[in-house]
């Protein structure tokens, strides 16, 4: 059995087929890349998976459990955590709370107990809070840690995302198009701490990404996407010299 | 300029950064407390006045300033805390219980206007409150067996423990202080613990605060139902400083009054809210004096400017007709929140602030420096 699975996933839009019968599998610590041009359905797939989008059709598997009807917030507290394409930050927080929100598929307090911060509710934080450490630590995020999110740049704001999917201790991470708006040097950081993250911390990986560079340098495997469709499976050599990847890209 | 060498978790975490808060605030409270020795009553009654409205005003500030739900209806939630104390008061219930009563009363109640709000957002949800408050005003004045329709009802004196607190007496002002203060220390133990980063989290990006496994509905539902039952609590003081409430008294320009106290306080911060609500509390015996003696004052003026007495008389009349038209004070509210929305948008607490980091950075300051960026990242399909 596999660790994660969906199985005909699809996503219907009235006529339109944003995700048609998508089926595959990742396997416990590998670090899986989904390709395809604009509009293949990469993004569409990692919002059925975090249940943004309601399946049309298909189900999901998560350590043999079906996730498929879960609610979008127990997601999180199964262990998997998500960035966006376009960051999805808390704006009008510091670094440090954006990352503690991340934290929170670990809090157990009670509402009353916060309300009188009993001693429980600070060992708790104090956890919370050596744990987030750790992350800005990885991801060598401390010169920023009481900056506001609206005041830092877009690069920076892409590690911080990347930073508070982590806090959540996740086994499953889903990154949407970890470099895109990252310079070369940003981009390398990031190809690390990808790899990182797979070695170190033992997260499994899926990853949605368009710099090929990047793509190959990091992945075990790859799915190439088109029109909400597998066109091709296998490492990143591969798919990439399977004729219909190549049509899909250059016309044909 | 201070800066902060943090060496333990704890710093990040306590409630003062620092020993010079402990100073400030102590001085503060110290101030407060034995402010009923130096005011006159008439400034007693308006400090009364300023703990309740800003009591209200952190409720509402946990609603719409940090889960970001506005919400127009909280002089409803006002009043039924003060009807749940009247109307209990009149089976002999003593004050801790119709107290507490009160509260979760008007928790329950917020959590049920939570439930619907949940579909809702920005000004659909303000609709929605509006409506919630019109229903309760008309409920207040239709249930007469309860409320005694619009004949209103009085308010006996507060019994606290066998002994009497009438409501100009210092001991009410300390209860009301004390009310205050610990709706403060509650929402700043709130502010850091999971509950509070969840509102937050909700307020900038509810699908991203879902990714991260927060149940926006279940967290929503929490925050109306805190800040309603605060407002619950604050209706009782309400209640019996007034000692006698009738439907009237809960209108919508009241839970106006509220949004003015967060806004021009500061939206986003617990000072805010309690420099709002001297600002909204002092501004009526402001106007009052305006309306007593601008026409006077200006016709004066003229005088000086050589105009002659029938002028003079017939300007002072003019502008006394002005200062007693009807819907004055409603309109110079919309004209002091279009002026603080345009000009000044972090409200009075935003301006301390300013004038704080002015001499800290002296003469360094920048005046972009609480320019908002702009930034056009966020994605707005998956709403």
């Amino acid at each position: 059995m596999s660790y994660f699975r969906a199985e005909n996933l699809s996503l219907h839009f009235g006529g339109l087929k944003a995700v048609d019968a998508v089926s595959f599998a990742v396997e416990k610590g590998e670090i899986l890349s989904i390709i395809g041009p604009n509009g293949a359905g990469k993004s569409s797939i990692f919002n059925l998976i975090s249940r943004i989008y309601r399946p049309t059709s298909g189900r999901i598997f998560f350590e043999d459990q079906d996730i498929t009807e879960e609610p979008p917030y127990d997601i999180a507290r199964l262990g998997i955590a998500r960035t966006f394409q376009n960051i999805e930050l808390f704006e009008n927080a510091t670094v440090l709370s954006n990352l503690l929100v991340g934290r929170h598929r670990h809090s157990t307090t009670q509402l009353w107990q916060e309300l009188l911060f009993l001693p429980s509710v600070r060992a708790n934080e104090k956890v919370h809070r050596r744990r987030v450490e750790q992350v800005i630590e990885f991801l060598d995020l401390e010169p920023y840690r009481d900056k506001l999110i609206s005041g830092l740049p877009y690069g920076v704001r892409k590690v911080i995302e990347l930073a508070r999917a982590l806090c959540s201790e996740p086994k499953l991470i889903l990154l949407d198009e970890p470099s895109s708006g990252l310079n070369v040097e940003e981009t390398d950081d990031m190809s690390f701490w990808i790899r990182d993250m797979k070695s170190e911390l033992g997260i499994t990986v899926l990853m949605v990404e368009h710099d090929m560079s990047l793509v190959n340098r990091v992945s075990d495997r790859v799915i190439a996407l088109n029109y909400g469709r597998v066109l091709a499976m296998g490492s990143p050599a591969e798919v990439q010299q399977h004729p219909d990847v190549v049509a899909a890209y250059l016309g044909a | 300029m201070r800066f902060l060498f943090k060496t333990d978790y704890e710093d990040d975490i306590k409630l003062f950064p620092h020993s010079g808060y402990l100073v400030s605030y102590g001085v503060l409270l110290a101030l407060l407390l034995i402010a009923p020795y130096l005011l006159s009553s008439y400034l007693m009654s308006q400090l009364v006045f300023v703990c309740i409205y800003a009591t209200v005003g952190v409720a509402l500030l946990i609603l719409t300033g940090f889960t970001g739900q506005a919400s127009l209806g909280h002089a409803a939630f006002l009043a039924i805390g003060a009807y749940t104390a009247a109307y209990l008061q009149k089976y002999n219930v003593p004050f801790p219980v119709y107290f507490l009563a009160a509260g979760g009363l008007t928790g329950i109640i917020g959590a049920m206007v939570g439930f619907p709000a949940l579909r809702l957002t920005g000004i659909y949800l303000v609709i929605a409150t509006i409506s919630f408050a019109l229903i309760v005003e008309e409920i207040l004045a239709r249930w007469e067996s309860v409320t005694n329709g619009n004949e209103g009802m009085r308010v006996k004196t507060l019994s606290l423990l066998g002994v009497t607190v009438p409501r100009d007496s210092p001991t009410f002002y300390y209860l009301c202080l004390a009310v205050l203060v610990l709706t403060i220390i509650g929402t700043l133990n709130l502010l850091r613990s999971p509950t509070g980063r969840a509102f937050v989290a909700i307020r900038d990006s509810e699908t991203a605060a879902r990714s991260m496994g927060v149940n926006v509905a279940l967290y929503k539902v929490k925050s109306f139902a805190i800040s309603a039952a605060i407002t619950g609590f604050a209706g009782v003081l309400f209640a019996h400083k007034l000692s006698f409430i009738s439907p009237e008294m809960f209108t919508l320009q009241l839970s106006i009054e509220f949004i003015i106290v967060i806004l021009i306080g500061g939206a986003f911060s617990l000072h805010g809210a309690v420099l709002g609500a001297i600002f909204i509390v002092m501004i009526d015996p402001f106007l009052t004096y305006l309306k007593d003696d601008m026409p006077g004052m200006i016709a004066g003026i003229a005088a000086t400017f050589g105009a002659g007495p029938a002028t003079a008389g017939s300007i002072k009349s003019n502008v006394a007709a002005f200062a007693s038209l009807n819907g004055l004070k409603g309109a110079i509210y919309g004209i002091i929140i279009v002026l603080f929305v345009l000009f000044e948008p972090l409200g009075l607490y935003g301006r301390w602030l300013k004038i704080k980091l002015f001499f800290q950075l002296f003469p360094l300051y920048k005046r972009a420096t609480f320019k908002r960026q702009k930034i056009y990242v966020k994605s707005e399909r998956n709403r």
